[in-house]
């Protein structure tokens, strides 16, 4: 079994598995509850300013999109920060992490955007034992309309400004938790690094109206007839918090930022996925409220083994290991030639990729009077959409055409050297051909 | 429980009403909605879907599949009637298990195929709940026609008649209409008298009205009759008569036709009255076979044997009725022929010779077994009764070409009485909607 113990800014934990800032950490009886089934730290449900706490909506505060049998594949909410008091949630939290020093519990904050409320804030903070606090600037709703959360992750000079400050009042790692709801999510990482953080950590929400009503012509969840844009989350966002993760990654200006990784993680393999794109540790909050904190379980035991079977003796060994692979469009070898081939042992004849294929793209599979299913190479373009498709896993594969071989459908012969778009002859701003 | 299952003769109340409750409940117990939800999930919307070669009636299966996962049943029940009015009995009583489950591409993957049959009764059940009749009539021709029998597929046609604007008179020698729907088809697969509320229901069209005891032949009406009055007519009279076993005791009392034993059941007001044998023998090999056997077994017989005089591949009960029998508990014996009925008033024991297959010509081997029989029940299969003389037959059937057209101007015929397809509800649905459909072509040339 590899060791899971993971390293982040220097705090350690017995596995890359943290609970994400949300309901799941809002209270010691669940953190404690955490810590007992397995997860190697906690980032607290976000601490406000001392005083009155928010309030949340008395009616429901979550929407839901599903897939086959209800499986849960987008979660949206309408929830605020903590809504029980700064000093409940501070005490607790030192009772925790005394009683579990060698699970990392991380304090998230979300304070005015004013120097002295953080100033304030980090002393107390710091009382508790935590091995580091989280800057929520990504809540999307509810707090960003009183100038936080997301209204100062949208800005990169808020956001620099604060983490400059939390550098300054604060000696343990500041991680910077970016909002997705950004056109250019390298912005707010590089203002991040620039004010001295230590880490980011994404994605938070994404703004979302998950169903409406269609009897009350009401958005859902719904409160009285009335419904909000929600924070989005769940497998569906997984995709996109990657592409965020990686465009961090491979971008020169943040190029070893060190990432905590957030967005729809379910499986070891989601976890997997994006510490191979650059995150050090990762983030979980709605497969947990959907199956509950058993699912670390499958997580930890998933990812050791993947990491025998692969060599890899700690996390460390495979962080960013898929980011030099991605690339920019323009940049991709548009002399790799492949075809789709159908394993006709293993086809069901559904003649789903038929459908797919001869509506909607490239006329390049057969239907016979028999419902055997091939794929034309004379027309085949390689799109992959018959693969997506495809109800049985591995049934039609992507074959690479070797090089010195003919493509029927091009009638030109199959290159071997690399060549992109930047030097194709079509490309009005092609490089002169060489 | 007067008498319990091991009093010899053929007797009322050998089982507790719990009992006869319980057995005489839902085959397939309908879906909840959740349910419904969850095996709807499992289609793969398949292009040009075998499912749907495979029905008989080519019910558009991926489509009404897709609306129940769409949260439209309504609309799913509409896609399924619009090819098979009687698509909720159909739910019911399809050997699906050889018909569009059977070519299911998840069959074939996975031997698991979507269940097809039951997403079709949850989605005809909620229209059919609501009383709802998604069809209306188009304008009025003026055309009547008869329809002989009032069956699945005189109804089918009668329906599609209606709905083209003709107007349609359906004669029954039974009291009620149905068909075997109400008279033969097992107990257990369409409870709650779901063939009276289905026809109530498909006459909701209007333009159809139903004479019930009225026959063709015997001194009743005539087919020339018929054709005088009427532009045109629909035979659909099924097989009303029953072959003979021509087996020694034979005509001794205790010994039934599984049709009428059937029969009796389905129509019975309380089926602890219902006397069954303690001791039940069931010549033959069909679904006629299997149900009148299940029947007794349920009804609290001790022992019920069926015996088919060929192995169990020639049966003509599919696998799925072969297994439902054996799991009620019902006995199958192969290779065996009845030979005599014993006892001195009544039937008491049936002696079966056993059989084998020589030169391609079955044969009895001499070699005999007497069995415990108080009640002996024939389904060795329904003939055609009955038919005016000016058709001509195909083999035993009434001989049609295309859709439906027998030999005579005018007159159509189709379901079990005509030639060609299975014996099956869903067939004669399919043969009543295309003969109605060639009615109307031909009556608006
Ligand atoms: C016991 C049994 C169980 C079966 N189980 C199944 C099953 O589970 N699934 C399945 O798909 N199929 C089953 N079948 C077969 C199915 O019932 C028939 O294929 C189907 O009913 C044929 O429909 P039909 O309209 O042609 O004839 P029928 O349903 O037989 O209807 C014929 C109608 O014509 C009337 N009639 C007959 N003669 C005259 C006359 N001279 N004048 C006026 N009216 C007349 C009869 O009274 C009857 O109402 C079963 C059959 C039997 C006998
Ligand atoms: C393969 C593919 C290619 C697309 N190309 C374009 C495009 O060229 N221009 C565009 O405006 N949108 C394009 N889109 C986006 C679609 O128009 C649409 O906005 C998007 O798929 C979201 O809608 P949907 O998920 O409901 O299909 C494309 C989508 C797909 C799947
Ligand atoms: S989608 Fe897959 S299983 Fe279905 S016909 Fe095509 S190759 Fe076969
Ligand atoms: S009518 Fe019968 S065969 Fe056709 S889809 Fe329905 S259950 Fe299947
Ligand atoms: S064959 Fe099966 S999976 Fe395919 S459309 Fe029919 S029911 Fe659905």
């Amino acid at each position: 079994m590899a060791d899971l113990t993971t390293d982040f800014l220097g705090i350690t934990s017995p596995n890359p598995f943290w609970l994400a800032s949300a309901p799941p950490t809002d209270k010691e009886y669940n953190v404690r509850r955490a810590f007992e089934a397995g997860w190697g730290g906690v980032v607290w449900k976000t601490l406000g300013a001392e005083g009155p706490p928010v309030v949340n909506v008395n009616g429901p505060r979550y929407g839901a999109i599903y897939g086959a049998d209800r499986r849960l594949l987008g979660l949206n909410n309408i929830e605020l920060i903590t809504d029980r008091p700064l000093e409940v949630n501070l005490e607790e939290m030192a009772r925790v992490k005394s009683d579990y020093p060698d699970r990392a519990l991380i304090a998230s904050i979300m304070v005015p955007c004013e120097e002295g409320a953080w100033k304030e804030i980090l002393p107390r903070v710091a009382e508790t034992g935590a091995d580091g606090i989280e800057l929520n600037f990504g809540c999307p709703h509810g707090m960003s309309e009183r100038g936080m959360g997301s209204a100062v992750g949208q800005v990169p000079e808020y956001i620099e400004m604060v983490t400059r400050w939390c550098k300054t009042y604060y000696d343990k790692p500041v991680i910077v938790k970016l909002t997705p709801n950004i056109t250019d999510i390298r912005k707010p990482a590089a203002a991040a690094k620039n004010g001295g953080a230590d880490a980011v950590s994404l994605i938070n929400t994404i703004n979302s109206i998950t169903s409406v009503n269609l009897d009350t012509m009401s958005p859902e969840p719904s409160i009285d007839g009335k419904g909000s844009h929600g924070g989005y989350c769940g497998p569906a966002v997984k995709p996109i918090a990657m592409s965020m993760v990686s465009e961090i990654a491979r971008n020169p200006e943040t190029h070893g930022l060190p990432i905590s990784g957030i967005g729809g993680i379910t499986t070891w393999r989601d976890a997997a996925e994006f510490i191979s794109l650059g995150c050090g540790n990762v983030q979980v909050c709605t497969a947990a409220m959907t199956y509950g904190f058993k699912i670390v379980e499958e997580m930890a035991t998933g990812l050791s083994k993947w990491m025998d079977e692969k060599g890899y003796t700690n996390v460390r060994d495979f962080v960013g290991q898929a980011v030099p692979n991605v690339t920019d469009w323009q940049y991709l070898n548009l002399n790799y030639i492949a075809k789709a081939k159908i394993d006709q042992d293993q086809c069901i004849k559904c003649g789903r990729c038929y459908a797919a294929c001869e509506d909607t793209s490239h006329q390049a599979i057969s239907m016979s009077a028999d419902r055997v299913f091939e794929v034309i190479d004379e027309e085949c373009v390689a799109c992959n959409l018959c693969v997506d498709v495809c109800p049985v896993e591995g049934c039609i594969t992507m074959e690479q055409m070797q090089p010195g071989t003919v493509d029927p459908r091009t009638g030109k012969r199959v290159e071997e050297e690399y060549a992109n778009w930047t030097m194709h002859p079509n490309n009005p701003m092609a490089n002169a051909a060489e | 429980m007067a008498h319990g299952q091991t009093a010899p003769g053929i007797l009322a109340g050998r089982l507790s009403s719990e009992e006869i409750e319980t057995n005489f409940s839902d085959l397939h117990p309908p879906y909840a909605p959740h349910e419904a939800a969850v095996a709807a999930d499992r289609c793969y919307f398949c292009h040009d879907a075998p499912c749907v070669t495979a029905c008989p009636t080519d019910i558009d299966i991926p489509l009404f599949i897709r609306q129940i996962q769409a949260g439209n049943p309504e609309g799913a029940a509409e896609t399924i009637l619009s090819q098979n009015i009687l698509g909720g009995m159909c739910a019911r009583v399809c050997p699906t298990e050889t018909l569009c489950e059977e070519v299911c591409v998840r069959e074939v993957a996975e031997g698991k195929p979507v269940e097809i049959g039951r997403l079709q009764r949850f989605a005809t059940d909620v229209l059919m709940e609501a009383g709802t009749h998604p069809f209306v009539r188009a304008a009025e021709t003026g055309k009547r026609i008869a329809v002989v029998g009032a069956g699945p597929a005189g109804l089918a046609c009668a329906h599609r008649l209606a709905m083209l604007g003709h107007q349609v008179t359906i004669y029954d020698a039974n009291p009620k209409p149905g068909g075997l729907n109400e008279y033969g088809i097992a107990a257990y697969k369409a409870t709650n008298d779901f063939a009276q509320a289905e026809v109530d229901w498909l006459l909701k069209i209007g333009g159809i009205s139903v004479e019930c005891d009225v026959a063709l032949g015997d001194g009743g009406l005539t087919l020339e009759g018929l054709r005088g009055e009427f532009d045109a007519v629909f035979l659909a009279i099924g097989l009303a008569g029953v072959n003979a076993l021509r087996a020694q005791g034979e005509d001794k009392p205790g010994v039934h036709h599984a049709v009428d034993f059937i029969a009796d059941v389905r129509q019975a007001d309380d089926l602890l009255k219902h006397p069954v044998g303690r001791h039940v023998v069931v010549i033959g090999g069909g679904m006629t076979a299997i149900d009148a056997a299940v029947k007794s077994k349920l009804l609290g017989a001790e022992h019920v044997t069926v015996a088919y005089r060929r192995g169990a591949s020639a049966m003509g009960a599919s696998k799925f009725e072969q297994d439902l029998a054996t799991s009620k508990g019902v006995k199958l014996m192969f290779n065996v022929q009845p030979k005599q009925v014993h006892g001195e008033d009544v039937a008491t024991e049936i002696e079966l010779e056993y059989t084998a297959t020589v030169d391609g010509a079955l044969q009895g081997t001499g070699e005999t077994v007497r069995l415990p029989a108080d009640q002996v029940l024939k389904a060795i299969g329904q003939r055609l009764e009955g038919v005016p003389d000016a058709l001509h037959l195909n083999g035993n059937k009434i001989a049609v070409i295309g859709a439906g057209r027998t030999s005579v101007e005018g007159v159509w015929a189709g379901g079990d009485c005509a030639a060609g397809g299975e014996d099956l509800t869903v067939t004669a649905v399919a043969e009543g909607r295309d003969a109605a459909m060639d009615i109307d072509a031909t009556l608006r040339a």
